[in-house]
């Protein structure tokens, strides 16, 4: 499984006087398994990009490759695509629409053609694994709580059991605790079945934990592509962008400007901890 | 939090509305309007532009009913010239007037068609059962000289005044209503509102389309039933999104305690300039000159 962008630019309102550059020359190779975070400022161009992933949107110039296959080869299957390539829009729960929780998860898999035998169970997968629990599978969508709307609006997108999973800010709106159920929800769910996971976000401090990979947008280009702890290291270019490494990292850049010689490529407190106490030790436990 | 930031959202809307033209963009308006050219207003600064929006509206009925007086050459020739001339003040590419008349091409040529087979007199032309006449080919020409002129001249009207600053115009022109209990301003506030809500419900259906498409829906294939089904779940969140921001704008507004039209004064109020003064003598006298003209050559 991979999935490529081939110098994939777009503009909104192409050939009138507000046309404007969403996306400029953007390359991009996503492979199997991979947790990657997209992270940019608002008007970055990533969620104009992360339409492109399942051919929602058509590139002006370039090529969006899955498997190999130009997806916007006149024959090619682009309902098969977006089952492959599971796309949960901002505020997915606005587009919660039956008259139950069960019925709605079921859209996704019903629309591809599967039996119902099939599509319950495929519903009933996807809610256990969002972790709702099985009392509210018969009640209206509209009766739950914000968190909880979201998790069904996820689960409707996991029942068609993509290969890929697109999430654009699902913790957005979401109070701290909502936010840190649904990321860890979504790392337990990659872990388990080896999907990859692309993540949208402003927020480093959300992605960090959790992805192996980031890609930093800007102006619709990519400006970093690389691990954490590399895109980490250019902090001052991140903030000139209107983003901002995790805190833990301008802690372990003060600390190092005060004398204690300690590793700044973190990405968690944990790390920070063992890193803090390790440049102790070659202290002598003097500071 | 998701409805704090709704409801900031519903603020900036309603601000919009309140604060009229040139209020720039508030919150994201401006991608919104990236998205659909509403009202096909051209942003471009001109005298058209400049110009008091009661002035416009006036001119633009005064135009319509001229339309509707002349009935010879000479007097679509001084309408044509008077429309020229806006256009040309307007700085709006002509381009984008031409545009607009595409969606009365059809329009254009039934109208035409009719007038010119089926108006009785004297035959010119005959094919198969279908004769033209030489009233028939007056009457059809003019019938598509005034529907273009019609179009153009209005569309000259919407494409230099922002939506806002139409329903400011139309509030104070319909001002002395009030005397008779009509509620002018709410008319008006409404009128802002359902506008300005157009490109928000617009930009809402565009995404849930989106959403429902990645989730497998289909809109295009299928007979009418199928398609009227598929529609089900575009149009529930739709409505269910509507009320909602309906709900948050309602909010908002009486979390600033609007009360409607009572002592409200307003950030840029309508004042006429002397360029006002002199468009109304300008209009004045195509009025009479297109008068004129049907009189002197009856």
């Amino acid at each position: 499984m991979s999935l490529i962008l081939d110098h994939v630019s777009y503009l909104y309102e192409a050939g009138t006087a507000m046309e404007y550059t969403a996306l400029r020359d953007v390359c991009l190779k996503i492979s199997k398994g991979e947790f990657i975070g997209l992270i940019g400022h608002t008007g970055s161009g990533k969620s104009t990009l992360v339409q492109h992933l399942n051919g929602l949107l058509k590139p002006v110039s370039g090529n969006v490759y899955f498997n190999g296959a130009d997806i916007h080869d006149s024959d090619y299957n682009k309902k098969e695509l977006r089952s492959k390539v599971g796309l949960v829009f901002q505020y997915p729960e606005h587009q919660l629409f039956e008259a139950d929780v069960f019925s709605d998860v079921c859209f996704g898999p019903k629309n591809l053609g599967l039996d119902k035998k099939e599509t319950e169970l495929r519903a009933y997968a996807a809610l256990k694994q969002v972790g709702l629990e099985d009392e509210y599978f018969y009640q209206s969508p509209f009766d739950l709580s914000g968190g909880q709307k979201r998790r069904v609006a996820i689960a409707g997108v996991l029942a068609m059991q993509p290969e890929v999973l697109v999430l654009d800010e699902p913790t957005a709106g979401l109070d701290p605790k909502g936010r840190d159920e649904i990321l860890d929800r979504i790392a337990k769910l990659r872990d388990e079945t080896g999907m990859t996971v692309i993540l949208v976000s402003h927020s480093m401090e959300d992605v960090a934990r959790y992805v192996d990979r980031i890609i930093v947008m800007n102006k619709g280009q990519i400006m970093f592509d690389d691990k954490p702890r590399e895109v980490f290291r250019h902090y001052r270019e991140l903030e000139a962008v209107g983003l901002a490494a995790p805190q833990i990292t301008y802690i372990m850049q003060a600390l190092k400007k005060k004398g204690l010689d300690v590793d700044t490529d973190i990405t968690s407190v944990e790390e920070a901890k063992e890193a803090i106490l390790k440049a102790l030790k070659r202290n002598g436990g003097a500071v | 939090m998701e409805e704090q930031s709704e409801e900031a959202d519903s603020l900036a809307i309603w601000a919009g509305c309140r604060v009229g033209a040139g209020s720039g963009p508030v919150g994201n308006e401006e991608n919104m309007l990236r998205e659909i050219t509403l009202g096909q207003y051209y942003q471009t600064d001109s005298v058209i532009h400049r110009m008091d929006p009661r002035v416009k509206l006036v001119t633009t009925v005064c135009y319509i009913i001229s339309l509707f007086i002349v009935d010879n050459i000479a007097g679509y020739v001084i309408a044509g010239v008077f429309l020229a001339l806006v256009i040309r003040l307007s700085r709006v590419p002509v381009k984008y007037m031409i545009r607009g008349m595409k969606s009365i091409v059809f329009l254009l040529i039934i109208a035409a068609g009719f007038n010119l087979f089926l108006t009785p007199g004297e035959t010119i032309a005959t094919f198969w059962k279908l004769k033209i006449t030489r009233e028939g080919i007056r009457l059809a020409l003019f019938m598509a000289i005034r529907l273009v002129f019609l179009l153009m001249g209005s569309s000259v009207m919407t494409l230099t005044t922002t939506p806002n600053n139409l329903t400011d115009g139309m509030e104070k022109l319909l001002g002395p209503l009030k005397h008779l209990k009509v509620p002018v301003h709410e008319i008006a506030m409404m009128m802002s509102i359902a506008l300005r809500f157009i490109p928000i419900l617009l930009e809402e259906t565009d995404k849930i389309m989106k959403a429902q498409i990645a989730r497998g829906a289909d809109f295009e294939s299928g007979n009418l039933i199928k398609k009227a089904k598929s529609l089900v779940p575009l149009l529930v969140p739709l409505f269910i999104s509507a009320f909602r921001r309906a709900n948050d704008l309602a909010m908002a507004m009486e979390a600033r305690c609007y009360r409607g039209g009572e002592h409200r004064t307003k950030m840029k109020p309508l004042i006429y300039k002397k360029r006002d003064g002199i468009a109304y003598g300008v209009v004045l006298i195509y009025l009479v000159l297109c008068v004129a003209v049907g009189k002197i050559l009856l």
